[in-house]
């Protein structure tokens, strides 16, 4: 008889929801009726519509509960565990039951995110079961030379996962071809997209995999240093990379002569972030390493010629770096054969906002946004339509509905507009207004520019303002064409990625809902009713009872109320404050 | 922009409780001469003393060969360092995309209208320090809020007040009653 596992999903998110309070129950409830089960931690396995998850295996195969909180997490031991029955209300996945959020994990892929909610991932040993270290064993074992290494990682077609998309084996060449005594490899773990946390999962889940994917680079290119650069706001992920990185040296992955290698030397450092998006960029990266404000700098010479202390350096994105590997363990063609033409392998979305199912999904290259938000995600949260999707962040731009079938691939959304970015995902339904988005990325790259470029530093403000302006009601004539011509001087006038894709946002926005940012000009309407002060309360005359509630509430005197009689305000006085229509038991407040 | 301006009143007035400089050695003396030690030596000087008092920065700039302007520099760039110290609880509201889409403008709102401060203030009490920050990760909570080390998720303005009250209650209620 197989030993009865309990694991608990320990991510950042799941612990925000619960997750150790549940583990404490668990091995207070193990202790206390001396139960006979082993408790374990992993990280996220993605679906956090679910957490805290905890997931039991035993001889009748793996049964994954979620929510887990406290209370339930006594129940599901005395029903499950004690009595052998399983608790189908909050099951969420098994083996022999057939669930609704099993259709989460159909048409998945997992390459990146492969041991993410399957191993504990601060035990090595746990890593190296799943084939850990294997492509490293492989590199020596068959004896690959660096050019072949990098010939495998140019032949599987893999681009960066960062929002570029630059060919990987292509960036790695060139750092090979660069004559130095010193080279550094990078890991840009500086995810400050905000909406996409699949870095931090990864990191998380399955830090070793970085580690490794960071080791072969460098044996790849011949460096002798690696970075690790994780933003500070995750505190998890770079406990878990440290504990990695010890045991990696412990067993002799790290440091010299790794598993071997001759005359091969490598080691690496975790560098945190102090905070700043723009430090993703990676010559802002790189100036933050060496201790300075991360401002960008012109490119050409690239990173890969002149880097890091004007070293070559390679800097990956962490999901480029998982990939690879597998790419080496599988062989390049294994992955080439996922996705489409020139976007090979899969790649993770994070599906947030107005979604059912939010979390984290992997889905090889070339899929449809549709089948992204319906098939996986389940579809809206509430009760109302889809109306787009935002992609790539800051940086991306909107795709409407009538625009979701366009395919994931690197090519065919930036002909949206739009970017891959790193894959952050936000759906939005009817009642998201695509002007206050518009507005809420561009206080974000404003405030995020680091100031060197002025039409970064100042267009983003002027753009601001006008949005602020529509979004308040004050927009007139000529707001739109003044947005583009910044727009367009903005892409051009910029040194770095953060301003020359500032912009996007209000493009795409523009190009497929006009008629909103019309509305808001010549009607001083919000067509999705959230602009505040854009508007109207009025009371209905037949449902409102007379119950004064409202009228009690309203802070700026704007009701007039007879007992028992219809209300009715005062749209001069009213301040739009909505506190009348929380109030109303009758739905009588309407809002236009 | 990134650049804060710093205030006269932070360069110019020493902190309002006495600084122990001795407790820097050790962290001075691990980062001697390193390449790069500038960002780790202001976090680590931030790890002591919760924020970088200017006594803090002065003694820096003495002992490892960075400039003022440098220090300076880069703590008014990244959103991480502090030039004054926060209230007993960082309240760090997160206003990510997925926490604006699911209105978190109303839940900060409501939060600062009960402190009576503004976003980046620190109640008179000291109690609060109210932040807000781009996106702490937990986008499928959203919206999300801090406190210390604990994230609050699926907020709503009414369960996020009730949070905050809770704790102000706590304080309270440890204040008053009396000590065995």
């Amino acid at each position: 008889m197989s030993k009865t596992v309990i694991t608990v999903g320990l991510g950042s998110c799941g612990i925000a929801a619960g997750a150790a309070k549940t583990y404490s129950q668990l091995e207070l409830i193990k202790k206390a009726d001396n139960l006979d089960f082993e408790l374990k931690k992993t990280s996220c396995v993605g679906m956090c519509f679910r957490e805290p998850l905890v997931e039991i295996s035993d001889e009748t195969g793996t049964w994954l509960y979620g929510p887990v909180d406290v209370a339930r997490a006594d129940e599901i031991v005395e029903k499950h565990i004690k009595n052998f029955s399983p608790v189908q209300e909050y099951l969420v996945l098994s083996d022999s039951v057939s669930t609704a959020d099993r259709s989460f994990l159909e048409g998945q892929v997992k390459i990146a995110l492969r041991n993410c909610g399957k191993i504990d991932p601060e035990s090595i040993d746990e890593y190296e079961a799943q084939g850990g270290y294997d492509a490293l064993r492989k590199i020596v074992s068959e004896s690959l030379s660096p050019q072949e290494v990098v010939s495998m990682v140019s032949a599987s077609g893999l681009r960066g996962r960062g929002g570029g998309g630059f060919p990987t084996g292509q960036k790695w060449n060139f750092a090979r071809h660069s004559q130095a005594s010193q080279k550094f490899v990078i890991c840009n773990a500086d995810e400050g997209d905000p909406g996409a946390f699949m870095d931090r999962s990864i990191l998380e889940g399955d830090p070793h995999a970085v580690i490794e994917g960071m080791i072969i680079c460098g044996y790849a290119i011949g460096a002798s240093q690696g970075y690790i650069y994780c933003r500070a706001e995750y505190p998890l992920a770079i406990k878990r990379l440290a504990i990695a990185l010890s045991q990696a040296r412990q067993r002799g992955y790290l440091g010299k002569d790794p598993m071997g290698m001759d005359g091969f030397f490598f080691d690496i450092t975790i560098k945190e972030g102090a905070g700043a998006f723009v430090c993703g960029e990676e010559t802002a990266l790189i100036a933050s390493i060496e201790g300075q404000r991360g401002m960008p700098r012109r490119r050409p010479p690239f990173p890969a010629h002149s880097g890091l202390w004007k070293s070559p350096t390679i800097i990956n994105n962490v999901e480029t770096l998982v990939n690879i590997p597998q790419i080496v363990l599988n062989g390049p063609e294994q992955f080439a054969s996922l996705g489409t033409d020139n976007s090979k392998g899969t790649k993770v979305f994070a599906i947030t906002g107005k979604i059912r199912n939010g979390g984290l999904v992997e889905v090889p290259m070339g899929i449809s946004i549709r089948d992204i938000v319906f098939k996986l995600g389940g579809g809206m949260s509430g009760n109302k339509n889809f109306k787009a999707v935002q992609l790539g962040g800051p940086s991306g731009g909107c795709i409407p509905e009538y625009l979701a079938n366009t395919k994931v691939d690197f090519d065919s959304v930036n002909a949206t507009g739009a970017i891959m970015g790193s894959g952050g995902m936000v759906v939005m339904d009817e009642s998201t207004c695509v002007v206050d988005i518009a507005r809420f990325f561009l206080d974000f790259t404003q405030k995020e520019s680091c100031g060197k470029c002025t039409f970064c530093r100042i267009g983003t403000k002027r753009m601001l303002e006008i949005l602020t302006r529509l979004t308040e009601g004050e927009g007139c004539e000529g707001d739109l064409e003044k947005l583009e011509e910044l727009a367009i001087h903005i892409k051009d006038g910029s040194l770095c990625g953060l301003g020359q894709t500032a912009p996007n946002p209000v493009l795409t926005t523009l190009k497929y809902f006009r008629s909103e940012y019309e509305a808001h000009i010549h009607h001083k309407k919000c067509p999705a009713l959230l602009c505040k002060k854009l508007l109207t309360y009025t009371i209905h005359q037949e449902k409102c009872t007379g119950c004064t509630a409202c009228f009690k509430g309203c802070p700026a005197d704007a009701i007039i109320s007879t007992k028992r009689q219809p209300h009715s305000i005062i749209e001069e006085k009213c301040i739009k404050c909505g506190i009348c229509f929380t109030k109303c038991k009758f739905q009588a407040i309407l809002i236009s | 922009m990134r650049v804060q301006k710093i205030s006269p009143a932070n360069t110019e007035a020493p902190s309002v409780e006495p600084v122990d400089l001795s407790l820097m050695d050790g962290l001075i003396k691990s980062y001697r001469g390193k390449k790069g030690n500038l960002i780790p030596l202001l976090q680590g000087t931030q790890e002591i003393y919760g924020f970088l008092p200017r006594e803090a920065i002065l003694k820096l700039c003495s002992e490892t060969g960075h400039d003022l302007s440098e220090l300076y520099g880069v703590a008014t760039f990244y959103a991480q360092f502090r030039l004054s110290p926060t209230g007993k609880h960082l309240i760090k509201m997160c206003h990510g995309t997925a926490c604006h889409v699911l209105q978190v403008s109303e839940v900060t709102e409501g939060i600062l209208d009960y402190l009576e401060i503004q976003e980046g203030q620190t109640t008179p009490d000291r109690l609060f320090t109210f932040e807000t920050v781009a996106c702490l990760g937990c986008c499928s909570l959203a919206p999300v809020m801090m406190i210390g080390d604990e994230a609050h998720g699926k907020l709503s303005p009414q369960n996020a007040l009730k949070i905050v009250k809770d704790i102000r209650r706590n304080e309270i209620s440890l204040l008053t009653s009396p000590t065995i």
